[in-house]
């Protein structure tokens, strides 16, 4: 098998442009992925694991599955690996379809959440046996495992067997395991899932330095949506066996699609109802909202949800005036939670609906428990979104 | 345990000695007894040799019964471990109607009393002249020693991390390098286990034994009840001895290794 070295111009020249404005690696040498009307069922239950999904990952892209368990996004996962059957759809790899082809053909890295690391070898030969396994020769297979082991830093602990490393170590020999033979595509289940907070952060800034330093195309499994805004070019949101919107980090945040999506990614406000004829205003239980031009994805008439994030939203002081063109509601504090750097203030609306108002410590308001507050917002920082029980969409990664 | 249960450990500690005491000593006695240098089992001795574990290495009786019962045990052995272990991979990893009911067979005779089996066997093997043949032999103590393979190497199996499998496949081996690379290896301890306790059924087995016996296939453990019943000889006392010593080691190997392991 041969691979592009960092300085190839060949590889250069295979990269395509990726979409949003993540990071690209500058030089690529992952491939595209592709997933076509992917769908997965099981005997015996009426709902399909995974339906029909629809995605195109660019090469050297990082990208990752984020959603609830039972969302499907393991399962799917675990279908580009070639460890669950596919009912039915294509898994293209470089245009060319492995859906049928079994998982020890298909040259892809596979990181676990639990290591996986084979207990009767040490480290070093835990990352010589994918090399093993295709005849490379002795001698390069001592070198490209010193340097894998090198590049998760940990060169000194070769001759050690799995029971001997601490779990960070563990995860970081099963990366360099997976990496050693560039597979054309890494995938990760959950990999930090089992490591403490502090740790977790640790190897995330090495799986970023990884991705940048090796170009490979990068597919993420977490359920943790934190973890995905930090590493992830773009992400994919799973909800009920499909994905239910496709972007980067920030255009998620900033723009989701569904209430969904604004609910799992971040903290949000949700205010549901009709819109109005003329298509300016929300109609509520006990409340009219302003829409901001060009923020709705919901047409007259139909219902639909607000959403701002808690950011978005400040308290006004007693006798402030609002601006003219903001909402203002009326609410009741209950809970102030101190961050930090920040607070969080929840509210009850009269109607009630909850709320949140996250501000920042140094221009936080003197709101306290059980004060009558007014909230007001810019009707610009709100997206309106469909709201009804037939929710969730089919993306490709054309859609802008 | 609470710190207040410490007041009784004293008592505790006495009792696990007594109990030990009273379980392990009938057996022990053998040991004495068979350096005696006369045709007695008075006890103590009246006087020390190794007369008798001369006679039971060199007389033909004896020699002939225990290189009947070591070829069986290997035998049985080999047999015994492999067939248990596929069994054991069928029943851990398979899907198919019947499992629990077969899976209940297998293990029976671990549960039957061995003399229903042995009046059983003796029957069968009379109409299929099978009675006194090493062919008949292996085949009944097989059958009693599949339980323990299927057992000991289940309990490997299911140990068995499944995910190494998928780990293994997703760099690149095919599925024998995964089975002889990755499988077997962590999985040998339990084989190897089950293989001990395989020949250790046969070496020990009596009942079956007397029942299957002829000039030609008489078993250690037969010839042992025999001399005790029909003679005072302590040969049979060295004998004892030897089995004794031997089959403990035998069952503690695979514990010694795997502390071994641990360290």
């Amino acid at each position: 098998m041969t691979q592009a070295t960092p300085s190839d111009p060949t590889a250069a020249q295979d990269r395509t442009i990726t979409q949003g404005s993540g990071g690209a690696a500058p030089t690529s040498r992952g491939v595209a992925l592709s997933l076509r009307n992917l769908v997965k069922e099981y005997p015996k239950t009426s709902k399909p694991a995974v339906q029909d999904v629809n995605l195109d990952i660019a090469p050297g892209e990082f990208m990752t599955f984020l959603g609830p368990s039972g969302s499907g996004k393991t399962t799917t996962l675990n279908m580009i690996a070639g460890f669950v059957a596919v009912t039915s759809g294509e898994i293209l790899i470089a245009d060319e379809d492995v859906a049928r082809m079994p998982a020890h053909q298909r040259d892809i890295g596979m990181v676990f959440q639990h290591y996986a690391l084979f207990p009767h070898m040490t480290a070093a030969q835990n990352v010589a046996f994918p090399l093993e396994q295709r005849k490379v020769s002795k001698d390069e297979i001592d070198r490209r495992v010193r340097a894998a082991l090198a590049s998760v830093h940990l060169e000194d602990y070769a001759a050690r067997l799995p029971r001997q490393l601490s779990g960070g170590q563990q995860q970081r020999v099963a990366v360099a395991r997976a990496i050693v033979y560039n597979p054309r595509v890494l995938l990760m289940d959950e990999p930090l899932g089992a490591l403490d907070k502090h740790l977790r952060e640790q190897l995330q800034s090495e799986i970023t330095r990884l991705h940048r330093e090796l170009g490979l195309t990068f597919v993420y499994v977490t359920h943790d949506q934190e973890e995905a805004l930090a590493l992830s070019d773009r992400i994919a949101v799973f909800n009920e066996g499909g994905i239910e919107q496709v972007g980067t980090p920030d255009e998620l945040y900033e723009n989701p699609r569904t209430v969904f999506v604004a609910e799992f990614l971040g903290d949000s406000n949700v205010w549901r109802g009709t819109v109005s004829p003329d298509g300016r205003v929300l109609k509520g239980s006990d409340f009219e909202l302003v829409l901001g031009s060009g923020r709705s994805q919901v047409d007259p008439g139909r219902s639909g949800a607000v959403v701002v994030r808690p950011e978005r939203i400040h308290i006004l002081t007693d006798g402030q005036v609002a601006a003219r063109d903001h909402n203002v509601l009326e609410a009741t504090v209950t809970e102030v939670v101190y961050l930090g750097a920040a607070r969080k203030v929840v509210l009850d609306f009269p109607w009630g609906g909850r709320g949140l108002v996250r501000e920042a410590m140094r221009l936080a308001s003197s709101a306290d428990r059980g004060d009558r507050v007014r909230v007001a917002w810019a009707p610009q920082e709100s997206v309106v979104v469909p709201d009804g029980p037939d929710m969730y969409e089919v993306e490709s990664a054309e859609d802008a | 345990m609470l710190d207040t249960d410490r007041r009784l450990s004293w008592f505790t500690k006495v009792m696990v000695v007594l109990v030990g005491v009273y379980l392990v000593i009938p057996t022990l006695i053998v040991i004495p007894l068979s350096f005696t240098d006369r045709a007695s089992f008075a006890f103590p001795p009246r006087g020390w040799s190794l007369d008798y574990y001369r006679t039971f290495l060199t007389e033909p009786v004896w020699r002939d019964a225990l290189l009947t019962s070591v070829k069986l045990g290997l035998a049985v052995m080999v047999l015994a471990t492999v067939l248990g272990s596929a069994a054991a991979v069928a029943l851990v990893r398979g899907k198919f109607p019947g499992k629990s009911l077969i899976n209940g067979l297998l293990l029976a005779p671990m549960i039957v009393p061995v003399i229903v089996i042995a009046v059983a066997t003796f029957g069968v093997f009379l109409r299929w002249q099978l009675v006194g043949s090493f062919t008949g032999f292996l085949l009944a103590h097989t059958v009693l020693a599949l339980p323990f393979v299927i057992v000991t190497v289940s309990s490997a199996l299911r140990t068995f991390d499944d995910r190494l499998e998928l780990a293994a496949a997703s760099l690149g081996a095919p599925p024998m390098t995964r089975l002889r690379r990755v499988t077997l290896p962590l999985v040998l301890p339990g084989v190897l286990s089950g293989a001990v306790f395989a020949f250790v059924t046969s070496f020990d087995e009596v009942v079956v034994a007397l029942y299957l016996q002829s000039p030609d296939m008489r078993t250690l453990p037969v010839r042992m009840y025999t001399s005790v019943t029909s003679e005072t000889d302590p040969t049979i006392a060295a004998a004892s001895t030897l089995v004794l010593v031997v089959t403990t080691l035998l069952i503690l190997l695979p514990q010694v290794i795997r502390r071994g392991d641990r360290a």
